[in-house]
């Protein structure tokens, strides 16, 4: 009897190719938009996760104005000096190092290849206060400070713009008006999530001073990149700062800063709770659409079943009994629902995978959300394809057969 | 053959009734039936539509449930059968041809035909075999293949009828089988009917309201308003 039943159902399968292909495809849907969207999201949740870590966790920014964004007005307000650096770094307790950062745009040609790209003067301990590694080459050393040298880091996306597959080590490029060699190139951090972090060139401050604006204020750094050592209280050592820095820019006790200190850790966070709202928002996504694709296979079944009543009515007019009609439309609801669920999922799979690549965010393959998609629409498959079995099998043959 | 040669009673009902619906709403299709029908019978209901003919014969073929009364069919009382028994018996011992044929869609004349079978539990290639076989029998050796919606009224018909006999049922019902054909294959499939009857001894019950129809049987029953209206022998005057 099992056997007929599958003999049965799958004979009907086959037969029916567009029944087949139209309810298979509900679930197919179903499955596939719900992975997919959960673990692009997912994806797109590790990319920000992973910028956040390389960002160096325990860093302080120090900028001019009060308070965060680029709207934050800056006009009249003095910057910082490079004697700020260094007395920050000598009265400062806890901190591991401490950079003067002065970013400009330029147009970087090297040569039919043009871009323009954010130009960051700095000191050498810029690299391992940001967390930047070293690909090839090397970084510009205390004499190269000292003497202002015509050399440059490049970002990894400078490099391929730059360059493409070319060795860009020795090369000479123009930033603005002015050839620089290449010494090193810094290995890529990936981007998404904080903008392309590796579209950057790192040039000495001297440098940038001198040669590339062309001029030599002593008020001139616009941000000092701050790290602390392992164990420090960021909250304490910026108050510190806080202080150190009032005193400097001779604040009266009535003002207010005209500086802000950010801690890293705590624009981690502000982008940790983005994240919690992208996962609400992406659960909810993969909510409406299991309903859309469930409500997709209910409507397919039930258009079935006046169809199906009649020949639920035939074969048991010709001698099937209840049981064996139940156990075939068993046995197709059950085959359909799990073939168009396990298609759904691999083409999840090869969608999500192909833009994730395509995107360079990092694959992340969700073994719940796969389980649940498919758990799901395999049972609105089955409950729909069955239920209305149930139903007319239970009917006398006659008020099958006259099913309308 | 003649009713009277052969008494052995096969159908026996005593005051079978029907009644559709509940309370106010409710219809007796059947008031209450007294009939024996016997092996070998070829008997043709008739009567005007709404008078309970198709009710009765369902009720025969239970392919429904009877409300009152009693039905013998070989001695079993059919009234106290569950559906499944009622299936099992429908499987081992009745055929049915319907007016609208009832083959399932896009399935071969011989998967139609073997389909009865299947439930039977008949091997793979014996299944094979009798249907060709039942085929044959009916004309249509060719169109095995043929799924109904590639095949003429009159075919689907006689694919309906070697699905109807290929078990070798002992009574055989037909429901207005001839309601959509036209004259000239009306003829043949009654010609078979007939065949059916003579050659293998297949009890048959036929409902039709054409009086050159019922010409085939031996014995036609006239029902009207849910009762039997007037029940006489004749001789077969077309076959």
């Amino acid at each position: 009897m099992i056997l007929n039943a599958f003999l049965l159902a799958l004979r009907e399968i086959r037969r029916n190719r567009t029944r087949t292909l139209l309810t298979a495809l509900g679930i197919i849907i179903g499955v596939s938009a719900v992975v997919s969207l959960v673990t692009l999201g997912g994806a797109a949740k590790e990319a920000v996760r992973g910028q956040i870590s390389s960002l160096g966790s325990n860093l302080l920014i120090i900028r001019p104005g009060n308070g965060v964004g680029p709207r934050v007005s800056t006009a009249g307000v003095p910057l910082f000096t490079a004697q700020d650096v260094t007395i920050i770094g000598e009265q400062i307790y806890g901190i591991a190092g401490v950079a003067p950062v002065r970013s400009t745009s330029f147009n970087t040609i090297y040569r039919q290849h043009a871009r323009r790209t954010a130009v960051t003067g700095t000191t050498d301990n810029y690299f391992a206060i940001n967390n930047w590694q070293l690909a090839q080459g090397r970084l510009f050393d205390a004499a190269d400070l000292r003497t202002g040298a015509a050399v440059c880091v490049l970002g990894d996306t400078v490099r391929r713009e730059l360059f493409g597959d070319a060795d860009p080590l020795g090369a000479k490029i123009r930033i603005g008006k002015t050839p620089c060699t290449v010494i090193g190139l810094l290995a890529s951090k990936g981007q998404a999530g904080l903008g392309d972090q590796d579209d950057t060139i790192v040039v000495p401050m001297t440098t940038l001073q001198r040669r590339l604006v062309g001029q030599q204020s002593i008020n001139d750094i616009s941000q000092i990149a701050v790290s602390l050592r392992e164990g420090s209280d960021p909250q304490a050592t910026s108050a510190d700062i806080t202080r150190l820095l009032r005193e400097r820019r001779n604040l009266q006790p009535n003002q207010e800063n005209d500086f802000s200190v950010f801690d890293t850790r705590q624009i981690a966070d502000t982008l940790g709770s983005s994240i919690a709202i992208m996962t609400a928002l992406l659960s909810a996504v993969a909510a409406i659409s299991l309903i859309v694709g469930g409500i997709g296979i209910m409507n397919i079944m039930l258009v079935a079943v006046t169809e199906r009543t009649r020949e639920i009515g035939i074969r048991l007019s010709i001698g099937a009994t209840a049981q064996e009609v139940l156990l075939q439309f068993l046995v197709e609801a059950v085959t359909l629902s799990c073939v168009g669920g396990l298609i759904g999922l691999v083409l999840a799979f090869g969608a999500t995978y192909g833009l994730a690549a395509l995107t360079h965010l990092s694959f992340v393959f969700d073994p719940q959300i796969n389980l649940i998609a498919f758990g799901f629409s395999a049972a609105i498959g089955v409950i729909f394809g069955f239920a209305p079995a149930r139903r007319a099998a239970r009917l006398d043959p006659v008020d099958a057969l006259r099913h309308e | 053959m003649t009713p009277d040669a052969h008494l052995t009673p096969v159908i026996q009902l005593r005051g079978l009734t029907k009644v559709y619906g509940h309370g106010a709403a409710a219809f007796t299709a059947l008031r209450g039936i007294d009939l024996t029908i016997h092996r070998g019978e070829f008997v043709a209901i008739m009567g005007p539509s709404g008078s309970g003919k198709s009710t009765l014969m369902n009720l025969l073929g239970c392919l429904d449930s009877p409300t009152g009364g009693h039905y013998d069919y070989t001695g079993i009382a059919v009234e106290k059968l569950s559906l499944n028994q009622r299936s099992l018996l429908r499987r081992h011992a009745m055929g049915f041809i319907f007016q609208g044929y009832n083959l399932l869609p896009r399935t071969s004349a011989l998967e139609n035909v073997e389909l009865p079978l299947l439930y039977r539990g008949v091997s793979r290639r014996d299944r094979r075999e009798l249907a060709a076989q039942a085929l044959d029998s009916v004309g249509l050796a060719t169109k095995l293949k043929n799924t109904p919606a590639e095949m003429s009224g009159g075919q689907q018909q006689r694919v309906a009828i070697a699905r109807a006999v290929v078990t070798n049922p002992s009574t055989l019902f037909a429901d207005e089988p001839t309601g959509n054909l036209d004259s000239i294959t009306t003829r043949e499939v009654m010609e078979l009917l007939t065949q059916l009857n003579h050659e293998r001894g297949i009890t048959i019950l036929l409902v039709t309201h054409e009086d050159d129809v019922a010409a085939y049987s031996h014995r036609t029953i006239r029902v009207k308003d849910g009762l039997i209206d007037s029940d006489r022998l004749h001789t077969p005057s077309a076959a």
